[in-house]
């Protein structure tokens, strides 16, 4: 019965995750969309944490549910959509999408059926993570061999929030000053 | 502790409902969460495989996912409040021409 927990919690968020996930995909109106898309992300958070991951976790919430999910709805609510409600909300050619995603899934789970569990190869053991915590491990792989690229993120984001402010900003016509 | 397989199974359906999203929906916005999923299907696949792994080079790889991801929002929706305000229309099936 100890085993069984795990499983039926995994079996909930899987279910919660493919269910929010589709209500997101098919949903008219986008305010809901965005809603059921922060259920998805707190589930996948304690996903997550059922993979020992706690920091991750934390991140997810903070930065996907937290700053993403927020932009999202701001734009949502700039944009009028009030016309959205009543026209289609797919594309003409939607059963060529199903058809493409389908053929991924069966390609993909063709792949899968040769998958074989790996062997623990690094020092993040269970044990480890339980001793130091998973931040710290985290830490300690970010800021020695990761640091370069940890640098390299930090001036994207940069590059990304000036290029945001750049394209938004007033759009001024030809003649009307700088 | 439940097979690595079993979190791959699951990914495989959440990027596949992603990629279905992407393809045929009509409003920019949504198709923007789209990809949000699949990249999020993607995180999930990567913290599996580390924990089976037991190595930390996944996990730091889903950290520099989400910062990139955060990064392609803010620039996405910049871009798709640029296009309402030049066109007042946010589906993408209207867009017939990339002339400026």
């Amino acid at each position: 019965m100890e085993a069984l927990l795990p499983k039926a919690i995994f079996v909930y968020l899987a279910a919660a995750l493919v269910i929010t996930s589709i209500l997101v995909v098919t949903n008219k109106n986008a305010v809901h969309a965005v809603l059921w898309m922060l259920v998805m992300f707190l589930h996948q958070a304690v996903l997550f944490i059922t993979l020992d991951a706690e920091f991750l976790a934390a991140v997810q919430i903070i930065v996907y549910a937290g700053a993403v999910l927020v932009l999202f709805l701001f734009v949502v609510y700039m944009i009028n959509l009030r016309t959205e409600l009543k026209i289609k909300n797919f594309t003409v050619f939607w059963p060529a999408a199903l058809f493409v995603s389908v053929a991924l899934l069966i390609l993909a789970s063709q792949a899968l059926k040769d998958f074989r569990t790996p062997s623990p190869v690094g020092d993040m053991s269970p044990a480890a993570i339980a001793k130091v915590g998973h931040a710290k491990l985290l830490g300690q792989a970010l800021f020695t061999e990761h640091i370069l690229s940890f640098e390299a993120v930090g001036v994207l984001l940069l590059v990304a929030v000036l290029g945001a402010v750049v394209l938004t900003r007033r759009i001024r016509m030809r003649g009307e000053g700088v | 502790m439940i097979p690595v397989s079993w979190y791959l199974v699951l990914t495989l359906f959440l990027f596949a409902i992603g990629a279905f999203g992407f393809i045929a929906r009509r409003n920019v916005i949504i198709m923007l969460m789209c990809i949000e999923i699949m990249l999020n299907a993607v995180n999930v696949t990567l913290v599996a495989l580390g924990r089976g792994l037991e190595h930390t080079t996944a996990h730091v790889l889903v950290f520099f996912i989400i910062a990139v991801a955060a990064a392609e929002a803010a620039i996405g929706l910049a871009l798709v409040v640029l296009l309402f305000k030049k066109t007042r229309e946010v589906h993408m099936d209207e867009f017939r021409t990339l002339k400026g």
